[in-house]
Order: structure tokens, then C-alpha cells, then sequence
């Protein structure tokens, strides 16, 4: 699904340049949930706008679903760490928004209307936020706001989605909760996933595999398959073979930050 | 202080100024001709009220053609501003020029080409108006969250659906805010140009009043300028309470 070969990212000038990533290589198959861990500042992010063409390449290529990445892929669904929720649309409007822009929902968008507005009802009641279509983003609570943001990032059925970190601001137990809401979501329908997170157990509790980038230029330096069975359960955490996956990653990590 | 207090305030602290301006100039014996009392000036405004009331709608209706005005172009001009970086960079220093010249001294250049009358004054208005309006349109349209944007563009949407969907509605609460801003600066610059050169207006009354020493009347013109500022401050205010309600909810903050 997603291939990305040998690529490196220069940013600026010739002076003040700076490698963000360099010399990457990883692969995604279709349906694949893949993680990818490293120490902050390691150039994760810039990984996710090469992969939806937001950025292109210094040097190496990208592509996904077979075709060369060259502009913005237009099937990515996002998720942020940030909800970014348009405060003067309801919630059940925020959520539809990609299909206002998205084809071939767009030119279907004022003729369908109501059958998009119950998929996304349906949606959301998924996630646990029936009947709170018709609120403002405001009046939700940071985990709310955080599973519209997932709704809204597959309203469209995207084949690839994209998520920088969208956990991170949340307290442990809604966490938690968002790791088997994703679960679910994917589990029901298995789109591909590119997760980026900080979070080790994160990790090794939803992807099936782990990416771990060194420290600035990123690299992939260790690609960790996670052979836990499915459906998981928050239980596995606990279990002596998640803990040795991230107790192993955790040791990767460590070791490409002190280079 | 209670809630009743809170909006009595206003009304207080105005009749509090009147009282203390109306006891200086008792107490201190102040002549008419450098400061009229209350009291006079209020003499001043039932004797002459038709003319200050004609010269009064004079002003309003030249303001307003000239905010009015501001408003279009400073839309327009905030939008394309707002588009690019680069006419961002290009044309903010031509804007921060243009904006310190005193537009006193564009008057005179105004006369000489549109004559003496309201269509100066229309355009000073215009051009001291329209300044904030585009920086703050400018300013909204340019802080879009990075984030929001690259959740669009990996949609696939173009400029114009990221400005229609998300950059003009979230600059609204930086416009409306611009306006009340706007509506006085409006006023100033219509004064300015009627002072100089006009043949009716506040502003014409009041230069005609100062040149015959008639201190009350001046005054009157002062309050009567004082007094359409606030309500024209007021209805900017009121429509962008209600235009933008979500923005004084959410926790978006927004300059005005």
C-alpha cells in the first residue's frame, strides 16, 4: 500500500539546511496497521507529509497504492494530537466536512445530504458519541473532541489513514479507551494505518507492525513485528510478551539516543 | 459590585464626568470661551439643535458611505492579503507606509482633485478606515492551524475550498472586531476633512463656530460626534456579538 524508498528530506537553504529524514525506506501492505516510535524531534511527522504527498522528497520516492506520490494524495484521512475541530460547525458538520471536498462524495454532497448526515450519526455512535451530533466542539470534553477528530479522518472510507500522535494530549484512562475505539474501527474496516506516536505500549498494543526511527536525520532503524493474537484486549498489556516487545524497543530507543 | 451595578456603570461614571467638568468650572470661575460648562454647552445644543442635528446626519451619512466603503475593499484587499505569503510579504510594508501618512495631509491633495463637499471627507474616511480592516482579515486568514490545513490539502482540496470552508468563517470574529475599531477611526477621518474642507458637517459647524468664538456650540459638536461614535460603536458591537457567538465561546482567541 504504502512503499517508501530510500528517502531523504533536506529543509532550507544550502547554508542552514536541515536533513529531517534520510535514507528511509519502509513498507506498508494493505490493511497493514504500522507504527512508528523514535525519539522526539527524529523527523516522524515529516514521514507522515511525505506519505500523503504533502511534502515531496529531496532525494527517493514515495507511493502508495502503486501510483508515484507527486501532489497531496487526496485519500488520506488525518488525525492530529491537536482535534482541530471548527469551532462554529456542530460536531456532526465538522465531521462531514471531508466529504464536501472529497469526490465522489463532493458532487454528490447536496443531493445525498441526509444519507451522509446518518452515516455519520452512525459513525459517531461507534465511537460512543451518539446523540452528540448536533453539539459545538466546545462543549465537548479533549477525548470527545478526539473521537470526532478520528470520525471525521474516515468519514470517507479513506484507504490510508494517517494519525501524528492523536493520543497524546489525552489523561491515561481516555487513552486507553482510544486505543480500542481504534481498535474496533479497524478491526470492522481494515484500512491501512500509519500511526506515529511517542508512546511504546501504544504501539505494541494496536499495530501489527513497529517502525523505530533513530535521532535526527531519521532513519528506520528497527522494524519489530508484533505477533500478539486478535482481537487484543487491554489485558495483553500486562502480559509478559507485550511487555518484551516494549521493553525492547524501549532499550532501541534508548540506544539511539545516546548516538 | 452586583450585576445591576456592572451595567449601571457606564451610566454612572459618564453623569459622574459631567458633574465634576460642570463643579471645575463653577468653582473655578473658568470663562465661557475656554471651557464652557455642561450646563452651556446644553444651552448651546437646544438653541442651535436643527443645525447640529442637519450637520450631524451630514457626517453620518459620509462616514458610513466611507466605512462602507472600507468595508468592500478592506475585505477584498484583507482576502488577497490573506491569500499568499508572498503578497503578504510584498504588501504589508506598502501598507505600513501608507497607513503612517497623517491624513490631514491627504486632504488638500483630495480637494484639488474632487473639490470642496462630502467627497473628501467620504474618502478620508475611506482611507483611515479601511487599514484596520484588512489587517485584521489578513491576520485570521494567515493563523490557520498548519494542521487543519494539511487534513484538507491530503483531501485533496484546493485554495479556494480551504478558504471557503475554513478561512473566511474563522476570520469573521477578526473581522467583525475590526469593524467597531473601523467605525470610529471612520468618523475621525470624515471630521478631519470637513474641518479642513467642507461646506456642511460637523466638523464645517464646528470651524465655523470656533472662528466667531462661540465655545458652547463647538462643544455641542463635540458631544454630538461623541455621541454617534458610541452608537455606532454599539451596533458594530452588538452585530458581532451575534454574527460570531462560537468565538466567544471556544477557546479561540481572538485579537480586535
Amino acid at each position: 500500500m504504502v512503499v517508501i524508498e530510500d528517502v531523504t528530506l533536506t529543509y532550507g537553504g544550502a547554508a542552514t539546511a536541515v536533513t529531517a529524514v534520510q535514507g528511509t525506506t519502509l513498507t506498508v501492505g494493505r490493511g497493514e496497521f504500522a507504527a512508528v516510535v523514535g525519539p522526539s524531534g527524529c523527523g516522524k511527522s515529516t514521514l507522515m507529509r511525505l506519505v500523503t504527498g504533502l511534502v515531496k522528497p529531496t532525494l527517493g520516492t514515495v507511493s502508495v497504492d502503486g501510483a508515484l506520490v507527486t501532489g497531496p494524495v487526496k485519500i488520506a484521512g488525518m488525525a492530529f494530537q491537536n482535534a482541530n475541530m471548527l469551532p462554529w460547525r456542530t460536531v456532526i458538520d465538522n465531521v462531514m466536512l471531508p466529504l464536501e471536498i472529497v469526490q465522489p462524495y463532493r458532487s454528490r454532497y447536496r443531493a445525498e445530504k441526509a444519507q451522509f448526515k446518518e452515516r455519520a450519526e452512525a459513525l459517531l455512535a461507534t465511537v460512543g458519541l451518539g446523540g452528540f451530533g448536533h453539539r459545538f466542539p466546545w462543549e465537548l470534553s479533549g477525548g470527545m473532541q478526539q473521537r470526532a477528530s478520528l470520525c471525521r479522518s474516515l468519514i470517507h472510507e479513506p484507504a490510508l489513514l494517517m494519525l501524528d500522535e492523536p493520543f497524546a494530549a489525552l489523561d491515561a484512562f481516555t487513552r486507553e479507551e482510544l486505543w480500542c475505539v481504534m481498535r474496533d474501527l479497524w478491526q470492522r474496516l481494515h484500512f491501512t494505518v500509519i500511526l506515529v506516536t511517542h508512546d511504546l505500549r501504544e504501539a505494541a498494543f494496536l499495530a501489527d507492525t513497529i517502525h523505530v526511527m533513530s535521532a535526527r536525520p531519521g532513519r528506520i532503524v528497527l522494524t519489530k513485528k508484533v505477533d500478539l493474537p486478535r482481537p487484543r484486549d487491554l489485558d495483553v498489556c500486562f502480559e509478559p510478551a507485550f511487555t518484551d516487545i516494549v521493553h525492547e524497543l524501549r532499550g532501541k530507543i534508548a540506544e539511539v539516543r545516546q548516538a | 459590585m452586583n450585576r445591576i451595578g456592572e451595567k449601571l456603570a457606564p451610566w454612572l461614571f459618564t453623569i459622574a464626568l459631567f458633574v465634576i467638568w460642570e463643579l471645575v468650572c463653577r468653582i473655578f470661575k473658568i470663562n465661557t470661551i475656554t471651557l464652557p460648562a455642561p450646563t452651556v454647552i446644553y444651552g448651546a445644543f437646544v438653541q442651535h439643535w436643527w443645525p447640529i442635528f442637519t450637520n450631524s446626519m451630514v457626517t453620518l451619512w459620509t462616514t458610513m458611505a466611507g466605512f462602507g466603503l472600507a468595508v468592500v475593499f478592506g475585505l477584498i484587499l484583507g482576502i488577497v492579503v490573506g491569500w499568499s505569503r508572498t503578497i503578504y510579504r510584498g504588501l504589508y510594508p506598502v501598507m505600513i507606509g501608507f497607513n503612517s501618512i497623517p491624513k490631514v495631509a491627504v486632504v488638500p491633495i483630495l480637494v484639488i482633485w474632487f473639490g470642496i463637499g462630502e467627497i473628501p471627507a467620504i474618502l478620508t474616511a475611506f482611507l483611515i478606515s479601511f487599514f484596520p480592516i484588512v489587517v485584521n482579515v489578513a491576520t485570521g486568514l494567515a493563523t490557520m492551524e498548519p494542521e487543519l490545513e494539511d487534513v484538507l490539502r491530503a483531501l485533496g482540496a484546493r485554495k479556494i475550498d480551504i478558504m471557503l470552508k475554513v478561512g473566511i468563517p474563522r476570520a469573521q470574529p477578526y473581522f467583525f472586531g475590526s469593524l467597531k475599531v473601523a467605525i470610529t477611526l471612520a468618523f475621525v477621518g470624515t471630521v478631519v476633512s470637513e474641518t479642513i474642507a467642507a461646506n456642511r458637517g460637523i466638523g464645517y459647524l464646528m470651524t465655523l463656530a470656533g472662528s466667531s468664538f462661540q465655545m458652547p456650540l463647538v462643544f455641542a459638536g463635540l458631544i454630538a460626534l461623541a455621541i454617534e461614535g458610541i452608537v455606532m460603536y454599539a451596533i458594530f458591537a452588538y452585530i458581532e456579538g451575534r454574527m460570531t457567538r462560537w468565538a466567544f465561546r471556544s477557546s479561540m482567541n481572538v485579537a480586535s
